[in-house]
Parts: structure tokens; C-alpha cells; sequence
């Protein structure tokens, strides 16, 4: 029942982002909304993968250093360990599910709304491919902005490990410093792009889809939205591990 | 001119439409009536093709809707216009957005050309000054009108109007139904306009459609309403005693013949 029901619902996704990849009706247009959805998706996801990013990365230093204290441990685990957790999972997969929550019931709503109140059907009949027009600037928005937020994840989180070691006198700047030097893997970098890539990917268009295909009123948009953050979240654990095995075996 | 040839139309095996046919005639206001869940917008979303039915024709100047293929409808699209219940107008654009958005999606005119037509719709529909406005600022009846702006933008051959006086007080509704009758005589339009509301009817009904229960039961204009022998359209249109008085005194006066 489940799974026929799952498949059902995949198909129509499948279905669903074909319509999405077709080619714009008008490129200038396409492209226009396209910087306004970058601005709205990512631009604005900033100050909150700064505000996260700076308190995890302090967390996760004092729990390192307050759970690690054995003189046998050497020197570097501390920075090690706390960059290596936020290259690894922290500035893709954790940052993505907390953007599925922010973004991705923002398009689901947002795109709801404008089914419920028939928006969508004026677009179809002026003869706009409604899909293609409301979603991809979505998606190659919100794709194309993905690696600046990781980027920015990784920064400021270190940053928050920093303030820790400045200004408290748990662990020496010159030690958290050298941990986060030691035995730096450069893959390990890439390997949290590649997945954000994919985890926005999936944000964005699983959102459109619960989004596009609301049916009845506000109580429905709202349903649509919770749906589409937790499916999303599933989709991005489910992906991780398949990615992990992929990339880093 | 549209003909709709043996519609049918269900939905979860309950039937909607049954085999129904009519002719919209070009320049005219064609009025779709009958009570709430008679059938009257599943009829106007089959011809405009938001819905698709499970049988019938669909004849636009001729062309068949049900037989054209995905890029045959988009282009047909072209040359319709559609007002909706509740306006739709897209929230994120402004007034003027909304009523250039098909002209800068459909059409190769330059930016300072879109805003000058779009200008002219908007004055044409008498709205002047509320261009930078956002759809939520401005009230109902001024939505409506953006909405008119915006159908006819691309100057449609077929306009259509899903209730466009509902919620709307007295007065505007009147207003709103002159601007449809004025546009249509101007710009020679096949409008088709799904309303329940009894003053459009008898104030700018030239080709009336009766739907009742699914089944398409009269067809006539505004003089034909007040003489028809059908018992349900009359109880349908004269339903509360002050029409029943109109009709009354307009049988006296003009048509003594047909008082019984």
C-alpha cells in the first residue's frame, strides 16, 4: 500500500519535473527571475546560516574539548575533529535540513497560495507553461547560491570555534588552531559541495511539487508545506548516505 | 464564434454535464446562468480547456479544442482572455506588472511600448493612478478591472469571465458588466461570462444559456427571458417577489400577448 502509493506519488515528481525542464518561454524573463529568486532564497538565508553556523561551530569545540581530555589524545584532535564534523556533515547535510525548513516550505506556500487563489490557472491559460515559469527559476536559483551558503557555513562555523578559543580559557588559540591545520583533506571540501548540490536540488523541487499540486484552501497550503519539509528532510538523510558511500569509499 | 457540440462531463462517475451544446456568438455577451453547482464552470473550464471533458467538441471559429495538439493550444491561448472569480492577479507584480506580464511574455514589443499599451488598458478600464500599487492595496472592484486590463492586453478574440461580479457591491457590479458589454461591441469579442447575478442577466444577457442539473434547458436573450414557458429558468431569474413584480409589470406593458 505504502510502497505502491510512494511509487505513485514518485512518478508523478518524475512527470512533474519534466514539465519543470523545458525551455524557458522567454529567456529574459527566465533570467530576471531567476537573480529575484537568488536574492529571496539565498541571499536572505544568510543571516541565518551565520547566526547557526557561528553557535555549532562553538558547541561542538567546547564538547571536543570537554569530552576529549585524556593527556594520551595529541594536540590537534580538538581542531581536527571540529573541522573535519563541519566539512563533512555539518555545512551540508545538517545546514540543508534546516534550509529545507526555511526555504522549502516558503516555496511550497508561496506556491500553493498561488494554485488555491487560481493564479496558476491564469498562467495557463495566457499560455505560460506554468511549471517551467514558477519552478526552475527556483531551482537553478537556489542550486547556483548553495555552494556561497556552504562556503559561508564553513567559515563562520570555524569562526565560532575561534570565539571559544579566544575568548574562554577552555582550549589555546595556537592549539585549536594547529588541530584545524592537521592532516587537511581537500576531497573532504568537495565532497560537501557535491552533496549540497544535490541536497538543494531536492529542497527545491520537492517543495514546488507539493506546492504545485495543492488542492482545496489555507488548511491544504499548510499541509502542503509540512509535507514538503518532511519529505525533503527524508530525501536528504536518504541521499546522504547513498553519497557518502559514492564519494567517500 | 465558439460551438460547443455534446459536452459531457463527469467527475468520480457522477455525471456534471450532459450532452450539452451552445453557440457563442462573436461580438455578443454569451451569458452562462444556473444556480450554484449546476455545472456552469466545469462547462467554461471544459471550452477553455482547464478541464478536460469526456466527450463533445469544442469549435473555436472551427478549429476543434479536443483534437489540437500541446503547441496548437498554446497558441490558441493567445488569443484568449480569462477573468477569474477571484481576480488572480499575481501578487509579487505591481497593477501595471500585472497588466504587462502577458505582453512581455507574448510579444516582441519593446519595454517603453509594453508600459504604453499596458497604460492604455489600464485607462481604458478607467483606472488611473494606482500603476504602482500592489494587488492587496487596492479594493475588490479595482482588482476586477486590473484583471479585465490584463485579459484583454493582448487584444483576445475569445474573453472569458468566471463570475465576475461576485462579491462585488451593486453599483460596481453594473459598472463591471457596461465595461464587458463595452469592450465586447468595441473590439468585437466573443465573450462568454458565467454569472448567477440577475441584474447582468437581464441588463446585458444578448445570448443566455440556461444550465440546470447538467442539462442545457433554454437558450434566448434578455427580451426572450421574460415570456420563456420554462418553469425552472423562470424560478431561477424571478426567484424573489420584487423580479416576480418586474416581470409582472414588463408582461403587462410590453408583451400583453403573452400574459395568460
Amino acid at each position: 500500500m505504502i510502497i505502491t502509493e510512494s511509487l505513485n506519488t514518485f512518478g508523478r515528481y518524475c512527470l512533474f519535473m519534466k514539465r519543470v525542464f523545458t525551455v524557458p518561454d522567454k529567456w529574459r524573463v527566465f533570467f530576471s527571475r531567476t537573480l529575484f529568486e537568488i536574492s529571496k532564497l539565498g541571499v536572505d538565508s544568510i543571516p541565518l546560516v551565520i547566526v547557526i553556523s557561528i553557535f555549532i561551530g562553538a558547541v561542538i569545540t567546547i564538547q571536543m574539548q570537554l569530552n576529549i581530555t585524556s593527556p594520551l589524545i595529541p594536540a590537534y584532535s580538538v581542531g581536527l575533529a571540529t573541522r573535519d564534523i563541519v566539512l563533512l556533515e555539518f555545512s551540508n547535510s545538517i545546514l540543508c535540513l534546516i534550509l529545507a525548513g526555511k526555504v522549502g516550505s516558503n516555496i511550497a506556500s508561496e506556491i500553493g497560495t498561488m494554485r488555491v487563489t487560481e493564479q496558476i490557472d491564469a498562467l495557463d491559460i495566457m499560455g505560460v507553461n506554468s511549471a517551467n515559469f514558477l519552478v526552475l527559476p527556483k531551482v537553478v536559483g537556489f542550486l547556483v547560491y548553495m555552494p556561497i551558503l556552504v562556503a559561508f557555513c564553513i567559515a563562520t562555523s570555524f569562526l565560532g570555534g575561534f570565539f571559544v578559543a579566544a575568548f574562554t580559557d577552555i582550549i589555546p588559540v595556537s592549539r585549536f588552531i594547529y588541530g584545524l591545520q592537521a592532516f587537511f583533506q581537500e576531497w573532504y571540501v568537495w565532497y560537501g559541495f557535491i552533496k549540497s548540490l544535490f541536497f538543494s536540488f531536492v529542497i527545491s523541487s520537492v517543495a514546488a511539487f507539493y506546492g504545485y499540486y495543492v488542492h482545496g484552501g489555507a488548511l491544504e497550503v499548510g499541509k502542503a508545506s509540512t509535507n514538503a519539509v518532511v519529505a525533503s528532510s527524508i530525501l536528504i538523510l536518504l541521499l546522504d548516505v547513498v553519497l557518502t558511500k559514492l564519494l567517500l569509499q | 464564434m465558439i460551438e460547443v457540440r455534446n459536452l459531457t462531463k463527469s467527475f468520480d462517475g457522477k455525471t456534471i454535464l450532459h450532452d450539452v451544446s451552445a453557440t457563442f456568438e462573436t461580438g455578443k455577451t454569451n451569458l452562462i446562468i444556473g444556480q450554484s453547482g449546476s455545472g456552469k464552470t466545469v462547462l467554461i473550464k471544459s471550452i477553455v480547456g482547464l478541464v478536460r471533458p469526456e466527450q463533445g467538441n469544442i469549435l473555436y471559429d472551427g478549429r476543434d479544442f479536443m483534437q489540437m495538439d500541446a503547441s496548437q493550444i498554446k497558441n490558441l491561448r493567445k488569443e484568449i482572455g480569462m477573468l477569474f472569480q477571484g481576480s488572480a492577479l499575481f501578487d509579487s507584480e505591481t497593477v501595471l506588472g500585472n497588466v504587462m506580464f502577458p505582453l512581455s511574455m507574448f510579444t516582441t514589443m519593446t519595454p517603453a511600448e509594453i508600459k504604453d499599451r499596458a497604460r492604455f488598458c489600464l485607462e481604458r478600464v478607467n483606472l488611473k493612478g494606482a500603476d504602482d500599487k500592489y494587488p492587496s492595496e487596492i479594493s475588490g472592484g479595482m482588482q476586477k478591472r486590473v484583471a479585465i486590463a490584463r485579459a484583454i492586453a493582448l487584444n483576445p478574440k475569445y474573453l472569458f469571465c468566471d463570475e465576475p461580479n461576485s462579491g462585488l457591491d451593486p453599483r460596481t457590479s453594473i459598472l463591471i458588466d457596461e465595461l464587458l458589454l463595452d469592450i465586447t461591441h468595441e473590439y468585437n469579442i466573443t465573450t462568454i461570462i458565467n454569472t448567477h447575478d440577475m441584474n447582468s442577466v437581464l441588463g446585458i444577457g444578448e445570448n443566455i444559456i440556461f444550465i440546470n442539473k447538467g442539462y442545457r434547458e433554454w437558450v434566448g436573450d434578455k427580451n426572450k427571458i421574460y415570456t420563456s414557458a420554462n418553469k425552472a429558468l423562470e424560478e431561477f431569474v424571478f426567484a424573489n417577489d420584487l423580479f416576480q413584480k418586474v416581470r409582472q409589470y414588463v408582461l403587462q406593458n410590453e408583451h400583453p400577448d403573452a400574459v395568460k
